[in-house]
């Protein structure tokens, strides 16, 4: 950053150059070498403990573990020495005599931090002969197991809970080998964003009780997405096999959710697997809905729209694409949707993040597109209006304010009761089945992609969309969701500049967002 | 002096003269004795002239590292703008070491003396006594010190009517033999899990509450007493071999021999003489075999080098060990050593503080694999297995517990194999006759 000191340094035979303050261990980081460590986490206060980052600093008497040494001027450092790949092939060694070795049956093995730097740079063998220590699993509440056995102690579950989630429920209990992580007494891991403490721990030691012995992890597709659970946009990997979702996980981003992701977002992911999907294009003939192909029903949808004043009910969990596309498909008519509200839940020690009481991904884009957010979804519904359903399921509607409408058409993943009056019935894909863009609370744009295939005919919502305003005269020809937010990009000029290639993974904000300043780094150390 | 035993001519009695003089545990006592004068006079001088009198005089660290401690005094600067605080360090729990119970138990006024010097000196309103949780005596004498102390207003808000504040607090630790490293204790203090912390910042930069802090051992406080009082170089001179190393030091002598009990004795006086004529030799019929010199963390010293060593910073050292706390443990020939050095082991695996990998599970696996041997079942891999763990558990952890294991192992090894051998090769110990070393 502007103003501040630069360091340089050789590291591995690589000039470095950092900010002063940084840690060697970060600074080997830019200079593209990953120094192994198990306590030290970028989210979390600087331990110091698991003695792995141990690297050979020339003139410097000792190993200095690069976690918690800051960077000097003129040092030359060594990841890879004899010295310091000793000193690490002992801390592996150590970490593993009481290990049980149980990784097939562990649901770390194959994202395990012990068994791959085991594999790394550990000994082949082990020269411990005495019996091991054991001590049984505990249910430590919440989501989580925790596995004694495989623990390393490397305390970064205790440190998240004290330092980052402010609310101490786990301690290193006993002393010496004897030591294992402990709840305090009439404690429990209930805490709403307790669950990170799984993503946090580096081996399999605490386990997520939703996830257990569910798939190994070389089974499982992994795909960067959006939380879309709450307004927040906590930046995730959704992670399928078969196709299913079967684990969401925090990926990281220091504008938006540092690290973590709150339990009811993570746990958030079975609606997205349902079964209970239309699949096929829809078209009221003889009074009953029968199935037909795209083009007969868009057309069908066209004709139905042409010339009437417009009313979407829209699903604030539509992409900016999609919901840009239904804004243009108003003629003159109106927008409105709702949001399902729960208690707030903030992380207290990272500022501005939170389990948001809007629990919908996009409310803050369908209001800059133009959409009212209500309560009473249909009050709005002239007479004569065509009612244009889109994603919203209706549940707890009144049906009979349906029947103002001259027509209904459902551009929908499921079919909901008090729509069956629709006479076309278009089905789209879910969140987790397309590509696309949401803005979050503060203003933030963000990607998300395709983590499983929808099923039956359902197609892309903005494909849909785009198909049907191209049925109905409008000047439109999109192939790819990129093309639509490049259009809605020239129009609206709230996001004016903005395109996927620059959104990359991180997302940026909106033109007119409010400045936010990154998530504050945890305090440095315990003192 | 030689407490219990009757002081012996050779010693030199300055911080150990009123021993077993249950008078000077009382503060008209102590007045009589001539107490607090060097208080009065310190607080009549400048603090930085009171540091630059402890430079001067020499006096170095008594709890086992030596760092000059006027240097140390140095190191906090005056008008930061900060708390400064002051620890002494009364967690005395190195195995064999009991001089500062006895400086305690004895001379409790002394200690308030030294503290209340120190904090003036160093720019502090508060010292902590941090004493150790099974010391129930010293602690009751300390608390009792205390207060007399405070109810003459020789502590407080006006500390002998000199218009400075000096807060003494007596802490009682609760067990753990880890409080004794410096910044353990310092998170024991303030309430937390005694967990030593990593280095930097040091002491004087963030200590207690994360303020410029000086933590001293009992020993170094109340020898600042005396040194105020007669002069930098009338302790000086107190050095019969290195001049780096002056003044007197007590030793807490305990194991196989005719008079353990704690001794002070001029630095550099002989070992040997110290061993045979002070604390009276061997016991009846019995030989020598080993001495821990400085606590149970020092490298053992078989008697050849014993022999050799002038008791100072540098001697102890120049015969492969160290002076650390001056808890001299004697090992005579019925000693097997093996055990000895098991147990050494035991001890400090139960009291790994459990943060760092290599001494969480390094002292624990030396414990197995000694007792092992020990039990008749160990392999001659095992010697080059314990002295390879030596090497993983030294000089790559936060404090230097797990090196403090390491040593007696490696020591042991080095100069006894041939019982760590025979052991390994089924032959059993036999006492006396089995000094193989």
């Amino acid at each position: 950053m502007a103003g501040e000191k630069m360091v340089s340094l050789t590291i591995e035979g690589r000039p470095v150059s950092v900010a002063e303050g940084t840690t060697i261990l970060e600074a080997a980081k830019t200079a593209g070498i990953l120094i192994p460590h198990y306590c030290y986490h970028p989210g979390l206060p600087i331990a110091g403990v698991c003695r792995m980052c141990l690297v050979e600093v020339e003139k410097a008497p000792k190993l200095a573990p690069s976690c918690a040494t800051t960077v000097a001027e003129g040092q030359v450092v060594h990841v890879y020495s004899e010295k310091s790949l000793d000193a690490r092939k002992g801390v592996l060694e150590m970490l593993l005599i009481n290990h049980p070795l149980d990784c097939p049956i562990c649901d770390q093995s194959g994202e395990c931090e012990l068994q791959d730097y085991t594999y790394q740079e550990g000994r082949e063998d082990s020269r411990y002969r005495e019996p091991k220590r054991f001590n049984p699993a505990e249910d430590f509440g919440g989501d989580v197991i925790y596995v004694p056995n495989r623990c390393i102690l490397c305390t970064r579950c205790v440190r998240f809970m004290e330092d980052v989630a402010h609310e101490p429920t786990l301690n290193v209990s006993e002393r010496g080998d004897r030591a294992l992580i402990g709840k305090f007494e009439g404690k429990d891991l209930t805490h709403p964003w307790a669950a990170n403490v799984v993503d946090l721990c580096p081996v399999g030691a605490l386990l997520s009780k939703d996830f257990l012995n569910k798939a190994r992890a070389w089974e499982l597709d992994r795909t960067p997405s959006i939380c879309p659970n709450c307004t927040q946009g906590c930046n995730v990997i959704m992670e399928t096999r078969e196709n299913q979702i079967v684990r969401m996980r925090p990926r990281a981003n220091e504008n938006v959710n540092a690290f973590f992701m709150c339990d009811w977002g993570r746990l958030n992911y079975r609606w997205m697997n349902e079964k209970n999907r239309i699949e096929h294009p829809m078209v009221r003939r003889d009074g009953t809905l029968s199935t037909t192909t795209w083009e007969a029903a868009i057309s069908g949808a066209a004709s139905v729209l042409n010339g009437k004043k417009v009313f979407v009910v829209a699903s604030p969990m539509l992409s900016n694409e999609s919901l840009f596309l239904l804004s243009e498909l108003m003629q003159g008519g109106s927008g409105v949707f709702r949001v399902a509200e729960g208690e707030e839940a903030p992380l207290a020690g990272v500022e501005d993040l939170a389990l948001r009481r809007e629990r919908a991904a996009n409310v803050y884009g369908a209001e800059k597109l133009g959409f009212q957010r209500t309560t009473d979804l249909l009050s709005g519904l002239g007479r004569d209006d065509v009612l244009l359903i889109a994603g919203e399921d209706l549940v707890g509607v009144d049906a009979s304010a349906v029947s103002r409408a001259s027509d209904v058409i459902v551009i929908s993943s499921v079919l909901a009761d008090a729509a069956n009056r629709a006479s076309v019935v278009l089905p789209i894909a879910n969140f987790s089945e397309e590509e696309g863009t949401v803005t979050n609370l503060r203003g933030r744009v963000q990607r998300f992609t395709q983590a499983r295939q929808a099923p039956g005919d359902t197609r892309p919502s903005w494909l849909v969309l785009g198909d049907l305003l191209g049925a109905m005269g409008k000047q439109t020809s999109f192939f790819l969701p990129s093309e639509v937010f490049a259009r809605l990009a020239s129009v609206n000029k709230s996001f004016a500049g903005l395109n996927y290639d620059t959104l990359g993974f991180k997302g940026l904000p909106l033109v007119d967002a409010p400045p936010t300043s990154p998530k504050s780094q945890i305090a440095v150390g315990a003192a | 002096m030689g407490f219990p035993h009757q002081s012996h001519s050779r010693e030199t009695t300055v911080l150990s003269k009123y021993f077993g003089d249950a008078d000077a545990r009382t503060l008209a006592g102590w007045k009589k004795r001539g107490g607090y004068k060097a208080l009065e006079k310190a607080l009549d001088m400048q603090p930085a002239d009171i540091v630059n009198v402890v430079k001067e005089s020499g006096l170095r660290g008594r709890g086992g590292a030596g760092f000059p401690t006027g240097l140390k005094w140095s190191f906090m600067k005056p008008g930061d703008g900060k708390p400064h605080y002051l620890c002494c360090n009364a967690d005395e729990s190195e195995p064999g070491t009991f001089k500062d119970r006895e400086l305690m138990r004895w001379t409790p006024h002394a200690l308030v003396e030294g503290c209340a010097i120190a904090a003036y000196a160093i720019g502090a309103e508060t010292a902590y006594i941090y004493i150790r949780g099974e010391f129930t005596e010293p602690l009751y004498w300390m608390e009792k010190a205390v207060k007399e102390a405070y109810d003459a207003r020789i502590i407080g808000k006006n500390a002998m009517g000199s218009g400075k504040r000096i807060d003494v607090y007596v802490h009682k630790g609760a067990g753990a033999y880890i409080c004794g490293e410096e910044t353990a204790l310092m998170e024991s203090l303030e309430g937390r899990r005694g967990n030593p912390r990593i280095k930097p910042p040091f002491p004087a930069v963030s200590g207690v509450f994360g303020m410029p802090t000086t933590i001293n051992n009992v020993e170094t406080l109340i020898a600042a007493a005396p040194i105020l009082l007669n002069g930098a170089d009338w302790y000086k001179k107190m050095s019969l071999s290195n001049p780096k190393s002056t003044g007197t030091k007590l030793y807490s002598v305990c194991g196989n021999i005719q008079r353990p009990g704690t001794y002070e004795v001029v630095m550099g006086f002989p070992f040997k003489e110290f061993l045979y004529d002070l604390c009276g030799g061997p016991l009846h019929g019995r030989k020598f075999k080993a001495v821990i010199p400085g606590g149970a963390s020092v490298p053992i010293q078989n008697m050849e080098e014993a022999e050799a060593t002038l008791m100072d910073y540098e001697g102890f050292v120049a015969q492969g060990s160290m002076l650390g706390s001056g808890g001299v443990i004697v090992i005579d020939d019925a000693q097997p050593m093996v055990t000895v050095i098991a147990r050494i082991a035991r001890f400090f695996a139960h009291e790994s503080c459990a943060q760092c990998t290599q001494c969480r599970e390094g002292t624990a696996w030396t414990t197995k694999i000694l007792e092992r041997i020990r039990d008749g079942e160990g392999t001659m891999e095992d010697l080059d297995t314990l002295l390879d763990i030596a090497e993983q558990m030294t000089g790559k952890t936060i404090c230097v517990l797990s090196d403090s294991c390491a040593v007696p192992v490696v020591s042991g090894i080095k100069k006894f194999r041939g019982e760590f051998e025979a052991l390994i090769q089924g032959r059993r110990f036999h006492p006396v006759t089995a000094a193989v070393a």
